[in-house]
C-alpha cells in the first residue's frame, strides 16, 4: 500500500523524529486494533492534552490557602472556556488513571512481560505510579472540601507504616496537618517534578519498546510486514480524533466538581479518597492497618514488579492468558474473587465484629489476623484446586494469583465508591 | 577487596543519597507554621465549667471534658483512624467519626473499630483559675488513665 506520491516529498526533520517513533515495517498483527486496543498511544495523547490544558490552567491558578479557592472559582466564572479547559483537564487525568490501568493489565494477559521485555515492564508500573501520583497531588489543589478531606485521609494512611511513617507524612504535608504548605508541595510536584519525570521515564518506556521489536507477538512461521506509513499510522491518527473528539464533547456538558471551600474544622460526611485510592480506603475499614496500610500494599508491589521475574514453565509470550486453560482460569478465578470479596465484605460489616468478641487480644490480631486468613485461606484452597485436580502450571497459578488480586481491589473499589453512604455504611 | 574510581564514586554517591533521606526525614524541612498560633489556648475560667459536661472548642480543635470529679481533660477532634473531625455523640456521651464510624467512649477510649487508640490530649495547665490548653503538640497515649486529668 506504499504511497508513491509521498515518496517525492522529503518530510522535515520534525515529521521524520516522530515517524522515528516507529519502525519503516511492522507485522501486520502487531497492527490489529485488539492486540493493543492503541491504549499505550492513547496515554500518550492524553499526556499531551493534560500538559497543554495544565500550563493554561497555571496562568490563573494561584497556590496558596487565602486564594487557591477564588482562583478556581474565577476560571470557572470569569475566564473565557475557562471551565472548559479545566474539565477536559480534569477528565484527561481521569481517563488517564483508567486507561493505564487497561493498559497494565492489556500487556500483563497478552504475555508482553517478559525476557527483553522485563526491564519496560517495571518502568511502566513506575510511570502507573507517576499517574497515580499526578493525579493524587492535583486532587487538593482546588482546596475544597472534596480536596482537603481526600488528601488527610491519604496522607494520614501513610502515618500508619511502622518507623518512618509520621515524618514520612510530615515530609509530604510539610506540616502536621493538611495546610499551605501542604499545598506549595503538592503544586511544585505536580506541576514540576512529575512531569519532568514523565518525560524521562516515557522516553526510556518508548525506547524500550522499540528496542524489544515492538508489541509481543506469538511465534509464527510465516510474517507478513507491511508499511506503517500509511497503514499504522491512519490508524493512529483514527484513535486519537476519536479520543480528542469525545473528550471535547463530553467536556462541554460535564462539569469538574468543586465543592465549598476546604474548612479544616468540619469532615463532610462521608469523607472519602480520591476514587482510585478507594478500594485502599475500604481495605482499612475491615482490617487493623498494620495489614491494610502496610503488609497487603508492600507484598502487592513486591508481587507486581516480581511478576517477570518468577521461574515460569510454560511461558508463551504474546499468546493471549498463555493458554486456554489460562484463560479459562483467569475468567473463572477473576469472577469468583469478585463475588468472594463482595459477600466476605457484606458479612463481616454486619455480621463478624472481631473487635468486640475477641476484645481482650490485641487489635492485631483480632481485626488484622483473623480476617486477613479468613480472606486468604479460601483462595489458597482454590488455587490449590486448580493445581491438583488440573495439572496447571506455575504460569497459569500466578496468572490466576494476579486475576484474584486485581479483581478484589476493583470489587472494593466499586463498594466504597458506589454502595457506600453516610457513615460509610453500606447503603443495603 | 578491590575499590576503583568508578566504585568509589558510586559508594560516596549512595552515602550523599541516604544522609540526604535521613535528614529529609527528620525534620529538616523546617516550614513556617502557617496554621496553628504560637501561644496557649485560653479555654476560659475554670470555675464556669459545669461538671460532667463536654465543651467542644471548634476554634482550637479539641473537646473539653470536665468530669464528675472535676478533672478536666482536653482531646482532640481528629479521629486517630484517618484523621476525620469526630462529632460529640449527645447519646453516650462519647464520640463518633463520620468517616469511617469509629467510635469513641466519654475518656476518647476506642469502642469500635476502625480507630486503633483512644483519642489524642492536649496538655491543660491552670494559671489563675484560667484554663490554658497547649493544642501545637498533641499527645498519643494507648489507654485512658486518672493521671491525665488536670484539677482545678
Amino acid at each position: 500500500m506504499a504511497n508513491k506520491e509521498s515518496d517525492q516529498r522529503i518530510p522535515s526533520s520534525l515529521e521524520k523524529f516522530i515517524l522515528h517513533l516507529h519502525p519503516n515495517r511492522i507485522d501486520s498483527r502487531a497492527i490489529k486494533f485488539n492486540r493493543t486496543f492503541g491504549l499505550g498511544g492513547i496515554l500518550a495523547l492524553l499526556f499531551v492534552i493534560i500538559s497543554l490544558t495544565g500550563l493554561t490552567l497555571r496562568f490563573s491558578y494561584i497556590p496558596t490557602v487565602e486564594h487557591a479557592y477564588d482562583s478556581i472559582i474565577g476560571i470557572r466564572d470569569n475566564t473565557i472556556l475557562g471551565q472548559f479547559i479545566r474539565n477536559l483537564h480534569h477528565l484527561s487525568a481521569k481517563l488517564m488513571v483508567l486507561v493505564s490501568f487497561l493498559h497494565l493489565i492489556r500487556v500483563y494477559y497478552s504475555q508482553s512481560i517478559f525476557q527483553k521485555r522485563a526491564e519496560n515492564w517495571t518502568y511502566g508500573l513506575l510511570l502507573f505510579f507517576l499517574v497515580l501520583a499526578s493525579s493524587f497531588t492535583g486532587y487538593l489543589l482546588p482546596w475544597d472540601q472534596l480536596a482537603y478531606w481526600a488528601v488527610t485521609v491519604i496522607t494520614q494512611i501513610v502515618e500508619y507504616i511502622p518507623l518512618v511513617g509520621d515524618s514520612l507524612a510530615y515530609l509530604l504535608r510539610g506540616s502536621d496537618t493538611v495546610d499551605g504548605n501542604t499545598l506549595i508541595n503538592f503544586y511544585t510536584l505536580h506541576t514540576g517534578i512529575i512531569p519532568l519525570l514523565f518525560v524521562v521515564l516515557m522516553s526510556v518506556h518508548f525506547w524500550l519498546v522499540r528496542k524489544a521489536g515492538g508489541v509481543a507477538l506469538p511465534k509464527t512461521e510465516e510474517k507478513e510486514k507491511v508499511d506503517v506509513i500509511p497503514n499504522l499510522l491512519w490508524k493512529e491518527i483514527m484513535v486519537a480524533s476519536i479520543v480528542i473528539g469525545g473528550l471535547f464533547i463530553v467536556s462541554v456538558f460535564y462539569e469538574a466538581p468543586l465543592l465549598d471551600q476546604a474548612n479544616p474544622l468540619k469532615s463532610p460526611n462521608p469523607s472519602k479518597a480520591p476514587w482510585y485510592f478507594l478500594g485502599a480506603q475500604e481495605l482499612l475499614l475491615h482490617l487493623h492497618p498494620f495489614f491494610g496500610a502496610v503488609i497487603i500494599p508492600l507484598s502487592a508491589a513486591l508481587f507486581f514488579f516480581g511478576l517477570p521475574y518468577f521461574r515460569y514453565k510454560n511461558v508463551n509470550v504474546g499468546v493471549w492468558f498463555n493458554s486456554s486453560l489460562g484463560k479459562k482460569m483467569s475468567i473463572q478465578s477473576s469472577s469468583i474473587s469478585f463475588v468472594f470479596t463482595f459477600i466476605l465484605i457484606y458479612i463481616l460489616d454486619h455480621f463478624l465484629h472481631f473487635d468486640i468478641w475477641f476484645s481482650g487480644v490485641p487489635s492485631v490480631i483480632s481485626t488484622g489476623v483473623i480476617p486477613f486468613l479468613l480472606y486468604t485461606l479460601p483462595l489458597a484452597g482454590y488455587l490449590l484446586f486448580w493445581y491438583k485436580n488440573h495439572k496447571a502450571n506455575n504460569t497459569e497459578i500466578i496468572m490466576a494469583c494476579t486475576s484474584i488480586l486485581l479483581s478484589s481491589y476493583v470489587c472494593m473499589l466499586l463498594i466504597s465508591l458506589l454502595l457506600r453512604g453516610e457513615g460509610m455504611q453500606l447503603i443495603f | 577487596m578491590k575499590l576503583n574510581r568508578r566504585k568509589f564514586i558510586k559508594r560516596i554517591l549512595i552515602v550523599a543519597a541516604s544522609i540526604e533521606a535521613v535528614f529529609l526525614l527528620k525534620d529538616s524541612v523546617s516550614k513556617i507554621d502557617t496554621f496553628s498560633s504560637k501561644e496557649l489556648f485560653n479555654a476560659g475560667k475554670a470555675d464556669s465549667f459545669e461538671k460532667n459536661k463536654l465543651y467542644p472548642f471548634s476554634t482550637g480543635q479539641f473537646f473539653l471534658k470536665r468530669f464528675e470529679d472535676g478533672g478536666f481533660l482536653a482531646m482532640s477532634v481528629k479521629c486517630t483512624h484517618l484523621g476525620c473531625v469526630v462529632n460529640a455523640n449527645s447519646k453516650t456521651g462519647g464520640f463518633n467519626c463520620p468517616c469511617h464510624a469509629s467510635q469513641f467512649n466519654k475518656f476518647g477510649e476506642v469502642l469500635s473499630a476502625p480507630a486503633t487508640r483512644p483519642l489524642d490530649i492536649f496538655p491543660i495547665r491552670i494559671e489563675n483559675g484560667e484554663i490554658l490548653v497547649d493544642t501545637r503538640k498533641p499527645v498519643k497515649r494507648s489507654s485512658y488513665n486518672k493521671s491525665q486529668l488536670t484539677y482545678a
